[in-house]
């Protein structure tokens, strides 16, 4: 194991090259890392501003430069939020296993932070010629992340729905979703957002008989597949998923929208 | 063609085969141990529970060193209540399990050990390597200490006991004697060897707990020689551990007098099939050396 300092489960430092405000308390920090830069979307890293946490962000830009896009929520991520060019941070992954792609026509689902694993999906489906349409969904207009970027990915292809009725839509993504999938003709969905929201889309899939894949989160220690801290019934989060699709998805119901491990390992209910 | 056995009989238990899970991988809940019973495990072990809830240290609670990791998770559990209801469902699954604990007292391991022994579970595999033990320090450096926990558990459960001995100690013989003493059924051998990791360019130490615990291949050549001084200290049976990765490590370990091995880090390498790759590799490695069963390597090195 001469090489063990190139494997993915060790961390690393890199530096932040430029952090970009998307909307008030949500920041992309962009940054170089060989490991990351081939990853799928899907994938997640674990980042640790020494002196914080160590927690999971999902890679919101994968190539020659790689991003997070995080959301202040508590400690660590405010700290990462106010981190700014030339800042080190200490990365590890990137882990698990991200979206395979299905269908030519999929529908994708982004509610909040959500949209940071589908940002990449939606670059991937394109250059692989497949036609994918998103509904962006948010609380407010000003929470829509990446809206230019993914306009002028998607054109007409991308919906937006709003909570507030601010722009686009007003009312869930999922009920948008919903009533999209009974006018077009999509054979796949991807979701990624509040649990609540991705098990409304999951149902809608099953009704209509479509391929699902969705993005979870569960607190995670290791990230490497064996404290078991992610668990969801037989599955790792951080090692078989975060992405689950349909098949899984069935295994998991009694925990799926309603469940999480606390840090202690205890069931308790999922609030969002 | 002579049917090759990879079962074995370890301190009462009856297993299919000789390797399990290491204690605290994958052990947080039932569906995951099923799930490591289903991808061929023998038996399974549970993560240490203790007397109440723990959530661990924060994170970073892991680093990646050469040839393995160190972990310093601080013991996360539900607590010895919360856990009953896992336990009631491997039992319905009819899954073998060895509950590892641990206490902060002499009455609270004697309590947890109780409560764990009523549901029902197999055997019992007392962690003798926590940090706190209120009047005792590290419990696993202190022989004295070790033969009264595991006298007090042997006192009031009727499972058969494992005691995971710890390697940091200048004479492991000395604690695993102490533990055979106190009544121990088997033991484990070993639990992590203290270590930390820096991170350069951050200049501090990586986990938040400054220091943790080595496990992985690099832990494996300490581990085997615990085991090997053991085997030659004790009457009592042995369950190797420690960098246990592929069925070579497994024919080692029981040669030098394992009698049952568990796997944890080689997880994270290997994944889940790790359990099938090993029992495949050492049926095969059986039937080319014209043995019967794996019963018949145990200590056999110490022979020649
Ligand atoms: C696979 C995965 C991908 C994620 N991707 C993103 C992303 O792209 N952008 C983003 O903003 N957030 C993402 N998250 C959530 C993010 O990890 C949490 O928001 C973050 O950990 C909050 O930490 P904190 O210290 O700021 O907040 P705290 O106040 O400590 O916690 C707030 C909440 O964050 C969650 N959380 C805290 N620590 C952890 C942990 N170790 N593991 C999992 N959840 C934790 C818990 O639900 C907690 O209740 C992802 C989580 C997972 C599991
Ligand atoms: C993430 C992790 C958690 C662990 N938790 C426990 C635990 O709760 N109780 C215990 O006795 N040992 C615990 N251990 C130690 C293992 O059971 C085992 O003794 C050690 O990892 C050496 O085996 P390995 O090299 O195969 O991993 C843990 C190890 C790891 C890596
Ligand atoms: S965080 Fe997934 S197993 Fe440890």
């Amino acid at each position: 194991m001469s090489d063990w300092r190139m494997r993915a489960e060790a961390h690393r430092a890199v530096r932040i090259l430029r952090v970009v405000e998307e909307a008030e308390g949500f920041s992309t920090l962009y940054f170089r890392d060989a490991l990351c830069r081939k990853a799928q979307p899907g994938q997640f890293i674990m980042v640790w501003p020494p002196g914080m946490e160590e927690v999971p962000m999902s890679l919101s830009t994968i190539g020659g430069e790689s991003s997070i896009t995080v959301k202040a929520v508590g400690l660590t991520s405010r700290r990462l939020t106010s981190l700014g060019e030339g800042d080190l941070i200490m990365i590890r992954g990137p882990f698990g296993r991200g979206f395979t792609l299905m269908g030519e026509k999929p529908l994708l689902v982004a509610g909040g932070t959500g949209v940071a694993p589908m940002k990449p999906l939606v670059e991937e489906m394109l250059s692989r010629g497949l036609k994918p349409t998103l509904i962006l969904g948010a609380r407010t207009r000003d929470r829509l992340l990446f809206l230019n970027r993914l306009r002028r990915l998607l054109g007409s292809k991308l919906h937006i729905a709003t909570d507030d009725g601010s722009l686009g839509f007003s009312g869930p993504a999922s009920k948008y979703a919903e009533r999209l999938l009974d006018e077009g003709c999509f054979d796949a969905v991807y979701a990624c957002g509040p649990e609540a929201m991705m098990a409304a889309i999951y149902r809608a899939a099953e009704r209509r008989g479509l391929p699902i894949q969705v993005s979870l989160e569960r607190y995670m220690k290791c990230a490497i597949g064996l404290c078991g801290s992610c668990a969801i019934g037989p599955y790792r989060v951080c090692r078989d998923g975060p992405v689950f699709n349909g098949e899984m998805l069935r295994r998991v119901l009694d925990e799926f929208g309603r469940r999480h491990l606390d840090p202690s390992g205890r069931s308790t209910p999922l609030e969002e | 063609m002579v049917e090759i056995r990879l079962a074995m009989e370890i301190g009462g238990l009856n297993l299919r085969n000789p390797v399990m899970n290491a204690a605290g991988i994958l052990g947080l809940t039932a569906d995951l141990l099923r799930r490591v019973y289903e991808e061929g495990a023998g038996a399974v072990v549970t993560k240490s529970i203790g007397l109440k809830p723990r959530m661990g240290h924060p994170n970073p609670t892991v680093a990646i060193v050469e040839g393995g990791l160190i972990n310093a998770m601080g013991l996360p559990n539900p607590g010895v209540e919360y856990f009953l209801g896992e336990l009631e469902k491997l039992r319905a699954w009819d899954i073998p399990v060895i509950a590892s604990f641990f206490g902060e007292t002499l009455d609270e391991f004697v309590e947890v050990a109780s409560k764990l022994s009523e549901a029902g579970v197999d055997a019992l595999e007392l962690n003798c390597s926590c940090p706190n033990v209120e009047g005792v320090g590290i419990l696993g450096s202190d022989p004295g200490a070790v033969k009264r926990v595991t006298e007090a558990v042997k006192g009031c459960v009727d499972k058969p006991l494992f005691v995971k001995l710890s390697p940091n100690v200048s004479d492991i013989t000395e604690i695993a004697r102490a533990a055979e003493r106190g009544g121990a059924d088997g033991l484990t051998a070993v639990n992590t060897l203290r270590a930390t990791a820096l991170s350069v360019e951050a200049r501090r130490p990586i986990l938040s707990n400054v220091t943790g615990g080595l496990s992985g291949p690099a832990l494996k050549p300490v581990a085997l020689r615990c085991v090997w001084e053991i085997y030659e200290a004790v009457e009592i049976p042995i369950i190797g551990c420690g960098g246990i990765t592929t069925w070579r490590d497994a024919v080692e370990y029981l040669l030098a007098g394992a009698s049952a091995l568990q796997v944890g880090t080689a997880i994270m390498t290997r994944g889940l099939r790790v359990f099938r790759e090993i029992n495949m590799g050492l049926r095969s490695y059986l039937e080319e050396n014209g043995f019967r069963g794996v019963s018949e390597l145990v200590g056999l090195a110490h022979e020649s």
